[in-house]
Protein backbone atom coordinates (compact mmCIF):
# COMPACT_ATOMS: atom_id res chain seq x y z
CA UNK A 1 0.00 0.00 0.00
CA UNK A 2 2.60 2.62 0.81
CA UNK A 3 4.58 1.23 -1.38
CA UNK A 4 1.84 1.95 -4.50
CA UNK A 5 1.89 5.38 -2.57
CA UNK A 6 5.20 6.11 -3.17
CA UNK A 7 4.88 4.79 -6.76
CA UNK A 8 2.34 6.91 -7.50
CA UNK A 9 4.13 10.06 -5.96
CA UNK A 10 7.05 9.12 -8.19
CA UNK A 11 5.01 9.39 -11.39
CA UNK A 12 3.38 12.71 -10.50
CA UNK A 13 6.65 13.87 -10.02
CA UNK A 14 8.03 12.83 -13.49
CA UNK A 15 5.08 14.57 -15.04
CA UNK A 16 5.54 17.41 -13.72
CA UNK A 17 8.86 17.42 -14.76
CA UNK A 18 8.25 16.95 -18.29
CA UNK A 19 5.98 19.45 -18.14
CA UNK A 20 7.72 22.61 -15.92
CA UNK A 21 10.51 23.91 -17.78
CA UNK A 22 12.40 24.52 -14.64
CA UNK A 23 13.32 21.02 -14.07
CA UNK A 24 15.81 21.70 -16.96
CA UNK A 25 17.50 24.68 -15.54
CA UNK A 26 20.17 23.02 -14.01
CA UNK A 27 20.91 21.26 -17.09
CA UNK A 28 20.36 24.59 -19.20
CA UNK A 29 22.58 26.49 -16.54
CA UNK A 30 25.39 23.91 -17.63
CA UNK A 31 25.03 24.48 -21.58
CA UNK A 32 24.82 28.37 -21.18
CA UNK A 33 28.01 28.31 -19.41
CA UNK A 34 30.05 25.76 -21.76
CA UNK A 35 28.47 28.45 -24.35
CA UNK A 36 29.73 31.25 -22.49
CA UNK A 37 33.03 29.35 -21.86
CA UNK A 38 33.99 29.45 -25.46
CA UNK A 39 32.53 32.95 -25.67
CA UNK A 40 35.71 33.87 -23.62
CA UNK A 41 38.16 31.48 -24.48
CA UNK A 42 37.48 31.21 -28.19
CA UNK A 43 41.04 32.33 -28.85
CA UNK A 44 42.74 29.77 -27.00
CA UNK A 45 43.39 26.01 -28.17
CA UNK A 46 40.43 24.94 -26.61
CA UNK A 47 39.61 20.79 -26.65
CA UNK A 48 35.90 20.63 -26.82
CA UNK A 49 36.24 17.34 -25.97
CA UNK A 50 36.45 17.81 -22.42
CA UNK A 51 33.70 20.55 -22.31
CA UNK A 52 30.94 18.14 -21.01
CA UNK A 53 33.95 16.67 -18.94
CA UNK A 54 32.70 17.56 -15.20
CA UNK A 55 28.62 17.63 -16.33
CA UNK A 56 26.94 15.18 -14.32
CA UNK A 57 25.64 14.11 -17.77
CA UNK A 58 26.91 12.44 -20.45
CA UNK A 59 28.51 14.08 -23.53
CA UNK A 60 26.17 12.62 -25.90
CA UNK A 61 23.22 14.15 -24.29
CA UNK A 62 25.22 17.70 -23.65
CA UNK A 63 25.85 17.35 -27.69
CA UNK A 64 22.34 17.05 -28.14
CA UNK A 65 20.96 19.49 -25.99
CA UNK A 66 23.42 22.18 -27.08
CA UNK A 67 22.59 21.84 -30.66
CA UNK A 68 18.98 21.70 -29.66
CA UNK A 69 20.08 25.05 -27.73
CA UNK A 70 21.94 27.00 -30.30
CA UNK A 71 21.34 25.19 -33.53
CA UNK A 72 25.52 24.12 -33.95
CA UNK A 73 27.61 21.76 -32.25
CA UNK A 74 30.25 23.38 -29.91
CA UNK A 75 32.43 22.96 -32.36
CA UNK A 76 30.39 24.49 -34.79
CA UNK A 77 29.68 27.30 -32.53
CA UNK A 78 33.48 28.05 -31.91
CA UNK A 79 33.90 28.72 -35.46
CA UNK A 80 31.40 30.99 -35.75
CA UNK A 81 32.65 33.09 -32.71
CA UNK A 82 36.30 33.28 -34.22
CA UNK A 83 34.90 34.09 -37.67
CA UNK A 84 32.55 37.33 -35.74
CA UNK A 85 35.21 38.20 -33.87
CA UNK A 86 37.30 38.01 -37.12
CA UNK A 87 34.68 40.36 -38.90
CA UNK A 88 34.92 42.78 -35.53
CA UNK A 89 38.82 43.52 -35.66
CA UNK A 90 38.80 43.75 -39.47
CA UNK A 91 36.40 46.10 -39.13
CA UNK A 92 38.74 47.82 -36.12
CA UNK A 93 41.80 48.07 -38.80
CA UNK A 94 43.26 44.95 -37.59
CA UNK A 95 45.49 43.03 -40.67
CA UNK A 96 44.44 39.61 -42.14
CA UNK A 97 47.95 38.34 -40.42
CA UNK A 98 47.11 39.69 -37.05
CA UNK A 99 43.45 38.51 -36.43
CA UNK A 100 44.08 35.23 -37.85
CA UNK A 101 46.05 34.33 -34.84
CA UNK A 102 43.74 36.68 -32.51
CA UNK A 103 40.74 34.90 -32.99
CA UNK A 104 42.75 31.37 -32.31
CA UNK A 105 43.63 29.96 -35.82
CA UNK A 106 46.82 28.30 -36.50
CA UNK A 107 47.05 29.09 -40.39
CA UNK A 108 46.26 31.79 -42.83
CA UNK A 109 44.80 29.39 -45.31
CA UNK A 110 42.20 27.78 -43.05
CA UNK A 111 41.77 31.12 -41.61
CA UNK A 112 41.14 32.61 -45.21
CA UNK A 113 39.28 29.34 -46.35
CA UNK A 114 36.80 28.91 -43.55
CA UNK A 115 36.02 32.99 -43.47
CA UNK A 116 35.22 32.83 -47.14
CA UNK A 117 33.16 30.12 -47.09
CA UNK A 118 31.17 31.52 -43.67
CA UNK A 119 30.99 35.58 -44.78
CA UNK A 120 31.11 35.35 -48.54
CA UNK A 121 34.10 37.61 -49.34
CA UNK A 122 37.51 36.92 -48.21
CA UNK A 123 38.85 38.54 -44.85
CA UNK A 124 41.07 41.18 -47.35
CA UNK A 125 38.41 42.17 -49.33
CA UNK A 126 36.33 42.42 -46.03
CA UNK A 127 38.97 44.68 -44.81
CA UNK A 128 39.15 46.93 -47.49
CA UNK A 129 35.32 47.10 -47.20
CA UNK A 130 35.12 48.23 -44.34
CA UNK A 131 37.58 50.55 -44.52
CA UNK A 132 36.10 52.06 -47.24
CA UNK A 133 32.51 52.30 -45.20
CA UNK A 134 34.33 53.64 -42.11
CA UNK A 135 35.81 56.52 -43.97
CA UNK A 136 32.45 57.44 -45.46
CA UNK A 137 31.10 57.96 -42.23
CA UNK A 138 33.88 59.96 -41.54
CA UNK A 139 33.75 61.80 -44.41
CA UNK A 140 29.72 62.50 -44.96
CA UNK A 141 28.35 61.42 -41.71
CA UNK A 142 25.12 62.56 -42.42
CA UNK A 143 24.46 60.39 -45.24
CA UNK A 144 24.03 57.67 -42.58
CA UNK A 145 21.25 59.89 -40.45
CA UNK A 146 17.61 59.95 -41.96
CA UNK A 147 17.01 62.98 -42.24
CA UNK A 148 14.23 63.68 -39.83
CA UNK A 149 16.40 63.22 -37.34
CA UNK A 150 19.21 65.05 -38.51
CA UNK A 151 16.97 67.88 -38.96
CA UNK A 152 15.20 67.83 -35.14
CA UNK A 153 18.59 67.33 -33.79
CA UNK A 154 20.07 71.22 -35.67
CA UNK A 155 22.60 68.77 -37.02
CA UNK A 156 21.55 69.50 -40.87
CA UNK A 157 22.16 74.31 -40.31
CA UNK A 158 25.83 73.83 -39.91
CA UNK A 159 27.80 71.40 -42.12
CA UNK A 160 30.51 71.83 -39.51
CA UNK A 161 29.61 69.81 -36.35
CA UNK A 162 32.38 71.38 -34.28
CA UNK A 163 29.42 74.35 -33.96
CA UNK A 164 26.51 72.60 -33.15
CA UNK A 165 26.04 73.72 -29.08
CA UNK A 166 25.62 71.03 -26.72
CA UNK B 1 2.56 50.85 -49.59
CA UNK B 2 4.94 50.60 -46.38
CA UNK B 3 7.35 47.77 -46.20
CA UNK B 4 9.45 47.58 -43.62
CA UNK B 5 10.68 49.05 -40.15
CA UNK B 6 14.12 50.47 -40.87
CA UNK B 7 15.38 52.68 -37.44
CA UNK B 8 13.44 52.85 -34.41
CA UNK B 9 14.85 54.73 -31.78
CA UNK B 10 15.32 53.64 -27.92
CA UNK B 11 15.51 56.65 -25.48
CA UNK B 12 18.53 56.27 -23.82
CA UNK B 13 20.49 57.78 -20.18
CA UNK B 14 23.88 57.25 -21.48
CA UNK B 15 25.31 56.60 -25.05
CA UNK B 16 28.27 54.42 -24.32
CA UNK B 17 27.19 52.54 -21.66
CA UNK B 18 23.96 51.59 -23.92
CA UNK B 19 26.28 50.83 -26.45
CA UNK B 20 28.40 48.05 -23.97
CA UNK B 21 24.96 46.70 -22.70
CA UNK B 22 23.42 46.46 -26.41
CA UNK B 23 26.54 44.93 -27.45
CA UNK B 24 27.82 43.21 -25.04
CA UNK B 25 25.21 41.91 -22.81
CA UNK B 26 22.50 41.22 -25.42
CA UNK B 27 24.58 40.68 -27.95
CA UNK B 28 23.60 43.01 -31.28
CA UNK B 29 26.17 44.62 -33.47
CA UNK B 30 27.27 48.36 -34.05
CA UNK B 31 25.10 49.04 -37.34
CA UNK B 32 26.62 52.85 -37.56
CA UNK B 33 28.48 54.98 -35.36
CA UNK B 34 28.94 58.44 -36.77
CA UNK B 35 30.36 61.60 -34.58
CA UNK B 36 27.82 64.30 -34.85
CA UNK B 37 29.93 67.03 -32.79
CA UNK B 38 31.26 67.12 -29.36
CA UNK B 39 29.24 64.67 -27.29
CA UNK B 40 26.94 63.59 -29.72
CA UNK B 41 26.85 60.15 -32.06
CA UNK B 42 24.77 58.99 -34.07
CA UNK B 43 24.75 55.53 -32.99
CA UNK B 44 22.62 52.89 -34.07
CA UNK B 45 23.02 48.83 -32.98
CA UNK B 46 20.94 46.03 -35.15
CA UNK B 47 19.86 42.07 -33.45
CA UNK B 48 22.08 39.37 -35.28
CA UNK B 49 19.69 38.27 -37.30
CA UNK B 50 18.22 41.51 -38.29
CA UNK B 51 21.26 43.25 -40.09
CA UNK B 52 19.26 45.96 -41.51
CA UNK B 53 16.97 46.64 -38.75
CA UNK B 54 18.57 49.80 -37.06
CA UNK B 55 18.06 50.46 -33.15
CA UNK B 56 18.71 54.14 -32.93
CA UNK B 57 20.37 54.88 -29.39
CA UNK B 58 19.42 58.24 -28.81
CA UNK B 59 20.64 60.29 -26.05
CA UNK B 60 18.58 62.32 -24.16
CA UNK B 61 20.02 65.86 -24.07
CA UNK B 62 19.07 69.30 -23.99
CA UNK B 63 18.85 70.81 -27.65
CA UNK B 64 16.60 71.28 -30.36
CA UNK B 65 14.72 68.18 -30.03
CA UNK B 66 14.46 68.30 -26.28
CA UNK B 67 13.74 71.40 -24.18
CA UNK B 68 15.82 72.05 -20.83
CA UNK B 69 13.09 71.00 -18.81
CA UNK B 70 11.03 68.28 -21.51
CA UNK B 71 15.26 66.43 -21.23
CA UNK B 72 14.50 66.32 -17.21
CA UNK B 73 11.38 64.92 -17.26
CA UNK B 74 12.18 62.39 -20.22
CA UNK B 75 15.48 61.31 -18.60
CA UNK B 76 13.48 60.61 -15.21
CA UNK B 77 10.65 58.74 -16.81
CA UNK B 78 13.12 56.65 -18.96
CA UNK B 79 14.93 55.62 -15.33
CA UNK B 80 11.50 55.35 -13.58
CA UNK B 81 10.69 52.58 -16.17
CA UNK B 82 8.21 54.30 -17.56
CA UNK B 83 8.52 52.74 -21.82
CA UNK B 84 8.15 49.37 -23.03
CA UNK B 85 9.92 49.54 -26.30
CA UNK B 86 9.46 46.48 -27.84
CA UNK B 87 9.52 42.73 -27.67
CA UNK B 88 12.47 40.89 -28.92
CA UNK B 89 12.67 36.87 -29.69
CA UNK B 90 15.06 34.17 -29.47
CA UNK B 91 14.79 30.62 -29.97
CA UNK B 92 15.27 29.19 -26.39
CA UNK B 93 13.97 31.63 -23.81
CA UNK B 94 15.74 29.54 -20.70
CA UNK B 95 18.75 29.08 -22.39
CA UNK B 96 19.26 33.29 -23.31
CA UNK B 97 17.44 34.28 -20.00
CA UNK B 98 20.33 32.06 -18.17
CA UNK B 99 22.60 33.91 -20.28
CA UNK B 100 21.86 37.67 -19.88
CA UNK B 101 21.43 36.86 -16.25
CA UNK B 102 24.86 35.67 -15.79
CA UNK B 103 25.65 39.03 -17.75
CA UNK B 104 24.15 41.44 -14.97
CA UNK B 105 20.80 42.11 -17.52
CA UNK B 106 17.98 42.54 -14.48
CA UNK B 107 15.15 40.83 -15.24
CA UNK B 108 11.86 42.35 -13.87
CA UNK B 109 9.63 38.83 -14.90
CA UNK B 110 11.23 35.52 -15.07
CA UNK B 111 10.50 33.13 -17.76
CA UNK B 112 6.78 32.55 -17.55
CA UNK B 113 4.21 30.76 -19.75
CA UNK B 114 1.49 33.34 -20.81
CA UNK B 115 -0.99 32.29 -23.18
CA UNK B 116 0.10 34.03 -25.88
CA UNK B 117 3.88 33.33 -25.27
CA UNK B 118 6.66 32.14 -23.05
CA UNK B 119 8.27 35.52 -21.83
CA UNK B 120 10.24 37.31 -19.87
CA UNK B 121 11.08 40.88 -19.26
CA UNK B 122 14.15 42.49 -18.64
CA UNK B 123 15.43 46.21 -18.31
CA UNK B 124 17.88 47.96 -20.56
CA UNK B 125 20.90 49.97 -18.70
CA UNK B 126 18.90 53.17 -18.77
CA UNK B 127 15.52 51.67 -17.35
CA UNK B 128 13.64 50.59 -20.51
CA UNK B 129 11.92 47.50 -20.15
CA UNK B 130 11.63 44.82 -22.81
CA UNK B 131 10.12 41.77 -23.72
CA UNK B 132 11.47 38.71 -24.43
CA UNK B 133 9.61 35.52 -26.27
CA UNK B 134 10.62 32.48 -27.58
CA UNK B 135 9.73 31.58 -31.12
CA UNK B 136 6.66 29.46 -31.43
CA UNK B 137 8.59 26.79 -33.77
CA UNK B 138 10.72 25.75 -31.24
Amino acid sequence: MVFQEVKAKLLDNVKFMDKEPYSNVYLYRRIVQAKLFIDKNFADHLDLDNIAGEAFFSKYHFLRLFKKIYHKTPYQYLTAVRIEKAMELLGNNKSVTEVCFLVGFESISSFSGLFKRLVGTSPSAYLLQQQQIKAQVLKTPLRFVPNCFAENYGWKQKSNFEEVPE
Amino acid sequence: MITKLKHVSVFVLNQDSACDFYVNKLGFKIHTDAPMGPGQRWLTVSPPEQPYLEIVLMSIKEGMMFKKEAAMQMREMVKNGTFGFGVFECNDLLATYEELKAKGVVFIKEPTKEFYAFEALFKDDSGNWFSLTQKESS
